[in-house]
């Protein structure tokens, strides 16, 4: 199983970082907050997040708030995947 | 009584926190035309004085130009003021037909459907043409009401980074799967006034089968040898799928906007972009003014070539003054001042010196990146220019903020 903060990590660090920018995305840099992702380009975050892991995350769920840092996005992703386990067969 | 006073103290303390912040906005009023100068009450009381305007989208000079104002008044006189009626029932004049052919003659496309402004055109436009199974990409960039229209609409969307052809390549690749692919980016973007590379964008279209749309509302009229816009400009005329842009810019400054590319595209539009069918038609009088600047658009391309030497110059003077710009070759020149007071604080003194600008920040612009985002126009002359840098320089200086670097200008004032 994948470390998830650090997949997390490579992708924000690939998907929102430009060329030449240097700063270091560790667990907890205010993402959303901090200027790197805005609300309009998450939607970009949101999809890898949902394909990697085979979840769907909910409009109401996919917030700035929710999405502002690494460790966060962590916890959403790992409550999602456990609700999508603990869901009954049909 | 719904709006009670813990409820309206709510509001109140979110007010007050926008001027805490510095984010506050304030109205200027002016009585006069639009022009180079202008006549400003500001703040709401205080003599009205003429001022240099640097912040208009007029970029044509055409906003008061005395034909336009005549052609409109023989629309109003022929044509009456409203109508009354969104287009399809009964508010579709033989003149918004007219107008229409002629921007789609003038754009190069297929057909041309006119809606009460671009942020209309784009609000409707992507849910008429596309569903669950299409993905939209967008340049992260994009005008915000591509944003508010792209949220409305059920096709998936992703982002790329902006004006980055090789991500925007890896975006195209990952959605092979999808039905249809469309790419949307600026023309001319707003806040940066930078160019989209359209050449590359149309390319890569071709080769990962993707459609192409452009918010050209900042480009049309005045970028390209004759004014067509950035598919001029970029040597793709006929190879865009879709052209949003407004009336309320260059093309006279009233209000107005439209759709403009593939025939059936636009067709879909018509039968079921929402603000066309229920939002009210563009009025007869501003119908009729687009069309005389249309008119005058074709006669001659003085005034854009006039627009682009004034930007030019302009460019010149602030680098040479020492400001922080972004790089460009449109009309639209950012002063780079990173922090919201400040932006504020140096409109707010330029305002003093005669020079009308106005401070740009958060939500407009991402955070930490505040400017005054000043605009040209075929209508300024050169003492105009020279005595706005005057007035920059001299605000510069007061600031501390020539020939400093962002690190410095952010180190002294704040992210």
């Amino acid at each position: 199983m994948d470390d998830l903060e650090q997949v997390i990590r490579a992708y924000v660090a690939k998907e929102y970082l430009e060329e030449g920018d240097d700063r270091t995305i560790d667990d907890h840099t205010p993402l959303i907050s901090g200027g790197i992702v805005d609300s309009f380009s998450m939607v970009s975050l949101k999809r890898f997040l949902e394909r990697r892991y085979g979840i769907e995350i909910p409009d109401a769920e996919a917030t700035p708030d929710a999405f502002d840092t690494v460790s966060r996005i962590a916890a959403l992703v790992t409550r999602l995947r456990a609700r999508s386990t603990a869901a009954p067969a049909s | 009584m719904a709006f009670a006073a813990p409820v309206r103290g709510h509001y109140r303390s979110e007010l007050e926190g926008l001027r805490q912040a510095g984010l506050f906005k304030e109205e200027r009023y002016i009585r006069s035309p639009q022009g180079a100068d202008i006549t400003v009450e500001f703040p709401s009381g205080a003599p009205p004085r003429e001022v240099i305007n640097l912040c208009a989208n007029n970029y044509l000079g055409l906003s008061s130009h005395a034909d336009v104002v005549r052609a409109a008044h023989e629309g109003l006189d022929c044509r009456g003021y409203g109508l009354s009626s969104v287009r399809f029932i009964c508010g579709t004049q033989d003149l918004h037909r007219a107008l229409e052919a002629r921007l789609t003659a003038f754009l190069g496309t297929e057909d041309t459907l006119l809606f009460p402004s671009c942020l209309d055109a784009n609000a409707g436009l992507f849910e008429a043409i596309l569903g669950e199974p299409d993905v939209i990409l967008a340049d992260r960039l994009v005008h915000a009401s591509i944003v508010d229209g792209m949220r409305l609409c059920k096709a998936q969307q992703d982002t790329y980074k902006h004006s980055d052809m090789a991500h925007l390549e890896e975006k195209l690749a990952e959605h092979r799967d999808k039905r249809f692919r469309l790419i949307v980016t600026d023309g001319v973007f707003s806040m940066d006034g930078d160019v989209a590379k359209l050449d590359e964008i149309v390319a890569l279209a071709a080769r990962y089968d993707a459609m192409v749309c452009v918010d050209d509302s900042h480009a049309t009229g005045f970028m390209g040898r004759t004014g067509r816009g950035t598919h001029e400009l970029k040597g793709v005329m006929g190879q865009v799928d879709l052209i949003t842009t407004t009336l309320g810019k260059a093309l006279g400054g009233a209000s107005g906007g439209c759709v403009s590319g593939r025939r059936e595209l636009v067709e879909l539009c018509r039968q079921r972009a929402r603000p066309y069918l229920f939002s009210n038609t563009v009025a007869p009088v501003i119908v009729a003014g687009a069309l005389k600047v249309l008119d005058l658009l074709c006669q001659s391309t003085e005034r854009r070539d006039r627009l682009e030497e004034n930007a030019r110059y302009w460019r010149r003077l602030l680098t040479e003054a020492g400001f922080d710009l972004k790089p460009g070759e449109s009309p639209i020149v950012p002063v780079m001042l990173y922090h919201a007071k400040l932006a504020q604080d140096v409109a707010r003194d330029l305002f003093a010196e005669g020079v009308y600008v106005v401070g740009f920040f958060f939500p407009v612009v991402p955070k930490g990146q505040a400017r005054i985002r000043t605009q040209l126009s075929a209508a300024h002359e050169r003492h105009h220019l020279d005595r706005a840098i005057e007035a920059f320089v001299k605000v510069g200086r007061r600031y501390d903020i020539l020939g400093k670097s962002k690190q410095e200008i952010v180190a002294r004032y704040g992210p």
